[in-house]
């Protein structure tokens, strides 16, 4: 089975993905934070996210949160450290959501980067492909 | 110990199966998503492959005496091609496992019977009935035949037009818990029409070597024990060595709510404690329960009361597919099983506000 690893983002071994997705009114843009199609296949059905709220920070390498499945419960690790500035609060009444489309709508947190330079020490698509294969 | 393979171990991993340790064997647990499956045998059919539950096969002169002592039900009751549920218990009336009890055609006169253990315990099973016989001096031959049978169940409101339609008798006059000799494909199978799922269907016993053309017949959702464990809880049905287990779990049938499989006007081991346990009324009692607040119940989680005090453990616990909540088993002291009680069960360190329900969380067959 081969999963969907895009490559225009950067991961890490806890399969959690960092994108560095830019917009109009913050240059430095924000890093969205998701789980792999690995993950989420490894996963099954999931059927709860929790996350954490708006304003909360994340460090880097340390739990933000927990997903569930019908058959597993797995903690989330943040990719990055920073400062929550929007959560995906569509996973709530679907989580399935992390299922159909783990790197597009399934996404989970936005987070202000504190440290720029975690982002680049993520494992590349290439690497993380070798880790899954 | 390298794990026990069901006979189609490569044929699920060729249709892209994910696997599982469970009770010692390498079975498969999802074949496309546990959603899926479970949905497929509520509104349709689905097939298990179940080759891990034991097979012991029981013979003689003394047969009947035997089985009846050594499980709570009343064996004389089933006439060929009954089957029945029981508890194997020991003498403190404490559930060590338990097992479906088919009757089959006599052999050589004498009365037979095949049982299904659970996954892992055919073995002491087969050596507690040859000491229980050799003790007591009984005439009867004990097999253990696990290794001989792969068993498939098939379930949903479909199955029974899926099963009729491959084989070559009349399977849907079979009531529920009746069984019969079916011809599928040239093979003979013990078929009953019994499950794990609170739906209609049949569970097939069919020779291991035949195990591929007896599946093969079967064009429907395979499903694995992810979706057997999720529709069983929703079912209100009991896994051994989780809602119950005789070391780290010890409960009579009474707590467990299944005191209907207790006939206590039969001689078995176990029985008098039993007829204590009874008139004594259980403390404790197997209930099902809803999360009012959003998470996910499993099991080993503590239950609290409202004061927050810990009066019970979740046994069973999952996200309901088909009622789309947190639903789970679990024990509470008895002034707490009333259906409409409100308690906690404790995910990850927080109170999540639960109400005791009845079950099957579902409507069964």
């Amino acid at each position: 089975m081969s999963f969907d690893i895009p490559d225009d983002r950067r991961y890490q071994d806890s399969h959690e993905w960092a994108l560095e997705t830019e917009t109009e009114t913050d240059a430095d843009g924000r890093i969205r934070i998701g789980i792999s199609d690995f993950a989420q296949d490894e996963l099954g059905d999931v059927v709860f996210v929790e996350l954490p709220d708006e304003g909360e920070d994340i460090s880097r390498g340390s739990e933000f949160g927990v997903i569930e499945s019908i058959k597993a419960v797995s903690d989330l690790y943040a990719p990055v450290s920073g400062e929550v500035v929007a959560v995906n609060d569509d996973l709530f009444d679907a989580p399935e959501l992390v299922n159909d489309d783990p790197f597009g709508d399934g996404w989970m947190l936005e987070v202000d980067a504190a440290d720029a330079d975690e982002l680049d020490a993520l494992l590349s698509a290439n690497e993380y492909e070798e880790q899954v294969a | 110990m390298p794990l026990q393979t069901p006979p189609l171990r490569g044929i699920h991993d060729e249709r892209g199966a994910k696997f599982t340790e469970f009770g010692g064997w390498d079975m498969p647990v999802e074949f496309d998503s546990i959603q899926a499956e479970h949905e497929a045998v509520r509104d349709a059919v689905g097939i298990f492959d179940v080759s891990h539950m034991g097979q012991i096969h029981v013979t003689g002169p003394d047969a009947t005496t035997l089985m009846q002592r050594l499980t709570s039900n009343d064996v004389t009751r089933l006439g060929v091609g009954d089957s029945q549920y029981a508890v194997l218990t020991d003498e403190e009336g404490i559930i060590i496992d338990d097992t479906v009890i088919y009757r089959l055609p006599d052999e050589d006169g004498d009365p037979t019977y095949l049982f299904v253990p659970n996954a892992g315990t055919d073995e002491e099973t087969h050596e507690r009935w040859i000491n229980y016989r050799n003790e007591f001096d009984l005439e009867a031959t004990v097999d253990n035949r696990t290794d001989e049978y792969a068993m498939f169940a098939v379930q949903g409101p479909d199955a029974a037009e899926l099963v009729a339609a491959v084989a070559d008798e009349s399977v849907t006059d079979l009531n529920r818990f009746q069984a019969m000799t079916a011809t599928i494909d040239g093979i003979e199978c013990w078929t009953a029409r019994t499950g794990y799922t609170g739906e209609d269907g049949f569970e097939l016993i069919a020779p291991w070597e035949d195990a591929e053309r007896i599946w093969s017949q079967f064009e429907c959702q395979p499903c694995g024990l992810g979706a057997r464990d999720t529709l069983r809880i929703e079912a209100g049905l009991l896994l051994s060595g989780q809602d119950f287990d005789h070391e780290s779990n010890p409960r009579t049938p009474y707590e467990a709510g299944i005191g209907f499989t207790v006939a206590l006007d039969t001689e078995f081991v176990g029985r008098d404690a039993l007829d204590r346990a009874r008139e004594d009324g259980a403390e404790e009692e197997l209930v099902g329960f809803q999360l009012i607040d959003r998470g996910v119940p499993r099991h080993g989680y503590d239950i609290t009361n409202t004061d927050d005090r810990v009066i019970g453990t979740v046994t069973s616990g999952t996200m309901s597919p088909t009622v789309d909540q947190p639903i789970g088993l679990g024990y509470v002291p008895s002034e707490y099983a009333e259906p409409g009680t409100t308690l906690n069960v404790v995910v990850r360190g927080r109170s999540k506000k639960t109400r005791v329900e009845p079950t099957p969380f579902i409507d069964t067959v």
